[in-house]
């Protein structure tokens, strides 16, 4: 049995005195797997991702994501762990406006050291593959959303993260933008890429991964197999 | 509570951080305001207030004790013309010792208490004489002395002692020293007559007329020949006129630099914060405020912490200004400066008023926006500006934090020259303290003439050419001290000197005239103008004796002495302030004919390269102890109390100014990172460290830094060219290229460096909230 990439121990996560976001989470993710978190607004998708991303840390439980306890990390350590372990995709892309495409591409890769040269090809190619290669001089304000949201994949994919998170990747995009985009997901997670889509929306779900974890009031009340619509 | 009330109070309680920089920099431009207007406003006649609050002694006179009585001397009181008058007092002179070390006399006073109509002593320390044992001494008297120093009286009957109890300062300058009265007796040395001593105030005493005029009166009033002397206030005060000049061009630089300073980073302040709530302000007016409402609504935003840092800024200015008003007070011999009440409620006005108007000018001018354009502008820079900064800073083959802070500036260019400009007044300041600590020590080497490596018959910080000999009270033979350190292994070059008096032709008084016995071009003389000596008939003079003769290099002066006279002409103009600048040095050959056999009593000694002074002077010792003289390597070190207080002053008011500087920076870079909190946010979500986060921060100040230094390096080295003539002007002097010219090149780019360091201290608090700012936190923020 292979060791699972993300691991979640009876996680909870509360803020301030409301209730709690996340309540005795527990779920594992396969090298390879997409897996989509879905549920309402508030439903604690949102905190699972941040918990997984590192961006926060959980009350109680345990993170481990491909062998590293995310909860125990500072913020140094949570640093280097986005840069080496994960790529995000968000909502509104959050693409560094003042910044061309290219180098908003080749920036978690100049974070982590990696040499310019090296940095730029491994960026060049990906926007090659993307299909934005010839946006790279641009800046973002000038693409249309499904662009922007490519060149956030691009950027996310830079350092070969084990795992890709995205949340509400199709959630600012017109349909056939978004379907763009699903379209991009399902192309990488057919490379083998593992990829954990937070979203609300039950046909990316659908149409993106084989499996689904339903949240409801901060806690998991499914996880199924769900066939890949393609 | 009013819907105006409430936006207010939630504008004030959501931008906390704001609200605390707002808060923060009015309180350190009201704490600086206040101490440069108290600074400006004690410079402004600070002796006639001190003699206005003192109720200052128009005329002080000294009355024989055998020539009158004490009630004769009181019904003196009833002259013409005598306002108000106080004493008799009885008076003596004392020849005090401390640890079995004579002192300088000291003229004491028996009075009971400081107060009275007339000359109303100023504790300054300590308390009041309150019984025998005791004494006060003037802050003036030249004795440094501290609370508890007991001062003895081996010559006295009994061998009395005094014990120091208060410091007092009086602006009338009427004792060195003050005892109960009774005690005077005690203290009179025996065989002779101790003395009353009156203070009076006329109805009329501006000019030396009206003040002759009231001296008569009293003199007339008093037994016929009982008055020993008097001294007038009109002398006094011109006396503290030209040493408070000194301070004025200096003071009013610090000053008038403080308030632009504050005033600048105010305003600054305030409009930086309106300008990154546009996007609030297009809220408020879509839910239908009105843009009077807007402005009104950010004005009291502003105006709420900005009152409670004004407060702050008051107590603290005065707090501040005590010690500074205090050194102040010392430089100018007066007491009782304060902060004029006039001057913090013209600060408060001032800072509120500067806050009302910036906020209003921001406000306005947000409000008048379109409501869409206001809610477009959101919280990010104008789109396109700095993007081709960013785009070369990303081919610097630098860090990528690094790259990225470097572009920054570029986004907010009005920011950025915000930053410079505080940058810029600090480093103007810390440029000129320095170049005003230098020149400082510039002019006390050139009075020190210090060159000599040995000296004989130098001793003490009064001594030299100009002051009594010291190290041996006998007259030596001037010849056998020449053969003894001519023949001293390691003499590299010697010269000697000689001081005697003369008048000299237009000039009342006596005037020093230095004869010196070899070539002293060498000896620490630094000259103005003209070129030193090199025959005898020439001389070298210090500013003061020109102006007093209204003569310039090339002129000739007639030098008197024991019924013959001299000619020497100018060749060169020295800096030197012993005696008053009244000194003339010459070629001992020039006084051959008015001072016949004048010897050398001091001698000046240079080793040659790699001679151990200290076995040099052990040496020499050996041969001069027969001659009944002995030779030192010390040097003649005589820092004054001006130059201890101006640099002390310097570095009070320095650190202020660098504080408010760094604070305006603090102001832009905190600004600036809460506007891209969410860029900063997406940085951390690709990983980007604290410590890369940091740097990212502290690199953004770098160019503010590096433009302010260098622009604020030649602006204070002009503000140090204007200001230190004007000083020595005010002395009476012309100060030479040596203690103008005082800034080096690595000085200067140290100096510029500090604008850097201004920059990247004031960036470090925000690079620090900036570092720990959660990730999630930063990418929710509006």
């Amino acid at each position: 049995m292979t060791t699972p990439v993300i691991e979640l121990r009876d996680v909870s996560r509360r803020y301030d005195a409301g209730p709690p976001a996340l309540q005795d989470a527990s779920m594992t993710v396969q090298a390879g797997e997409a897996v989509a978190i879905l549920g309402p607004s508030g439903s604690g998708k949102s905190t699972m991702l941040n918990l997984i991303a590192g961006l926060d840390r959980p009350d109680t439980g345990t993170v481990t994501v491909d062998g590293v306890r995310v909860d125990q990390l500072g913020e140094a350590g949570s640093a280097r762990y986005r840069r080496s372990k994960i790529g995000m995709v968000f909502q509104f892309f959050n693409l560094l406006d003042d910044l061309t495409v290219a180098d908003n591409v080749v920036l978690p890769a100049q974070l982590s050291g990696m040499g310019r040269r090296e940095a730029n090809r491994r960026a060049a190619d990906l926007l090659e593959s993307l299909g934005i290669a010839r946006h790279g001089g641009a800046f973002p304000g000038r693409l249309s959303g499904g662009q922007r949201q490519r060149v956030a994949v691009a950027r996310a994919l830079m350092n070969r993260p084990p795992l890709l998170l995205a949340d509400e990747p199709t959630g600012a995009l017109d349909s056939a933008s978004g379907e763009d985009v699903s379209e991009l997901l399902r192309g990488l997670n057919a490379e083998g890429q593992t990829i954990v889509i937070v979203t609300h929306d039950l046909s990316l779900a659908q149409s993106c991964t084989k499996r689904t974890v339903q949240l409801v009031d901060g806690r998991i009340t499914a996880d199924m197999n769900t066939r890949v619509a393609r | 509570m009013s819907a105006l009330g409430r936006v207010v109070r939630s504008g004030v309680a959501r931008r906390r951080v704001q609200t605390l920089v707002i808060g923060l920099a009015v309180m350190m431009a009201v704490t600086a305001s206040v101490l440069g207007g108290s600074l400006l406003v004690a410079s402004d006649a600070p002796f006639d207030k001190a003699f206005v609050r003192q109720h200052g002694s128009h005329l002080t006179a000294q009355f024989k004790a055998d020539r009158t009585t004490s009630a004769q001397l009181s019904a003196s009181a009833d002259a013409p013309g005598v306002d108000a008058a106080s004493g008799p007092y009885p008076t003596t002179t004392i020849n005090p010792q401390v640890n079995g070390m004579s002192v300088a006399p000291l003229s004491v006073v028996g009075r009971a208490k400081p107060g009275g109509d007339v000359d109303r002593i100023s504790l300054t320390e300590g308390r009041w004489v309150e019984g025998p044992g005791e004494i006060v001494l003037s802050a003036d008297s030249g004795l440094l002395a501290r609370m508890g120093l007991e001062l003895q009286f081996s010559d006295l009957p009994g061998s009395p002692t005094l014990k120091v109890v208060g410091m007092a300062r009086t602006v009338s300058h009427t004792a060195d020293a003050w005892v109960e009265p009774s005690e005077i007796a005690a203290l009179t040395p025996a065989g002779t007559t101790g003395g009353y001593q009156m203070l009076y105030r006329f109805t009329e005493a501006d000019t030396a007329a009206q003040i002759g005029k009231g001296r008569a009166a009293v003199t007339a009033a008093a037994p016929a020949g009982s008055m020993a002397g008097s001294q007038s206030w009109l002398a006094l005060k011109k006396v503290s006129a030209r040493d408070t000049s000194l301070f004025v061009p200096f003071l009013v630089a610090f000053g008038v630099l403080g308030l632009v300073m504050s005033v600048l980073i105010v305003g600054n302040v305030v409009a930086g914060t309106v300008g990154t709530g546009l996007r609030r302000i297009g809220v408020l007016k879509a839910i239908g405020f009105t843009p009077a409402q807007v402005v009104r609504a950010y004005v009291g935003q502003a105006l709420l912490p900005a009152a409670i840092g004004t407060a702050a800024g008051v107590v603290i200015g005065n707090l501040l200004a005590v010690p500074v008003l205090s050194e102040t007070a010392d430089a100018y011999g007066t007491t009782g400066l304060t902060v004029e009440p006039w001057v913090d409620i013209a600060v408060v006005a001032g800072a509120l008023g500067v806050v009302a108007v910036a906020a209003c000018l921001s406000a306005w001018r947000a409000g008048r926006l379109r409501t869409v354009d206001a809610l477009a502008v959101g919280r990010t820079p104008t789109p396109g500006r700095g993007r081709r900064a960013a785009h070369l800073a990303a081919r610097l083959p630098l860090p990528r934090p690094v790259s990225l802070g470097l572009a920054r500036p570029f986004a907010r260019p009005a920011r950025t020259a915000s930053m410079v400009a505080a940058v810029l007044f600090g480093a103007t300041a810390v440029t000129f303290a320095t170049g005003l600590a230098s020149s400082l020590s510039e002019v006390v080497t050139a009075r020190d003439h210090n060159a000599a490596d040995v000296t004989i018959g130098v001793v003490g910080p009064q001594a030299g050419p100009g002051g009594p000999p010291g190290g041996s009270t006998a007259t030596p033979d001037a010849a056998a001290v020449d053969a003894a350190i001519e023949a001293q292994p390691g003499t590299a070059k010697h010269y000697g000197s000689a001081t005697t008096q003369a008048t000299v032709s237009g000039v009342t008084g006596y005037t020093n005239v230095v004869g010196f016995d070899g070539d002293a071009s060498w000896g620490g003389y630094t000259m103005v103008s003209g070129h030193w000596m090199s025959k005898a008939g020439e001389a070298v003079v210090p500013t003061p004796f020109m102006t007093a003769t209204d003569t310039k290099v090339g002129d000739t002066v007639t030098l008197n002495a024991h019924g013959k006279s001299v000619t020497v002409r100018i060749v060169g103009e020295v800096l030197d302030t012993r005696n008053g600048g009244m000194q003339v040095y010459t070629d001992a050959a020039t006084l051959e004919n008015v001072e016949p056999g004048l010897q050398a009593t001091s001698q000046y000694i240079a080793v040659k390269s790699g001679t151990s002074v200290g076995s040099y002077v052990s040496e020499l010792n050996g041969k001069l102890q027969p001659l009944g003289v002995s030779s030192t390597s010390a040097k003649n070190e005589s820092e004054s109390d001006t130059v201890v207080i101006l640099n002390s002053l310097t570095a009070i008011l320095t650190l202020m100014l660098v504080a408010v500087a760094g604070l305006g920076v603090l102001n832009g870079v905190v600004l600036d990172t809460h506007e891209r909190i969410r860029d900063l946010g997406i940085h951390k979500a690709l990983g980007m460290t604290p410590r890369q986060t940091i740097s990212l921060v502290v690199t953004s100040v770098v160019i503010a830094g590096l433009i302010g230094g260098a622009l604020g390096v030649p602006l204070g080295m002009a503000l140090h060219g204007a200001v230190m003539p004007a000083m020595g002007r005010s002395a009476g002097l012309n100060l030479p290229d040596s203690v103008i010219a005082v800034y080096h090149a690595p000085e200067l780019v140290l100096l510029g460096l500090g604008g850097l360091l201004i920059a990247v201290l004031g960036s470090l608090m925000p690079a620090g909230w900036a570092a720990r700012t959660r990730t999630a936190t930063a990418l929710r923020a509006e």
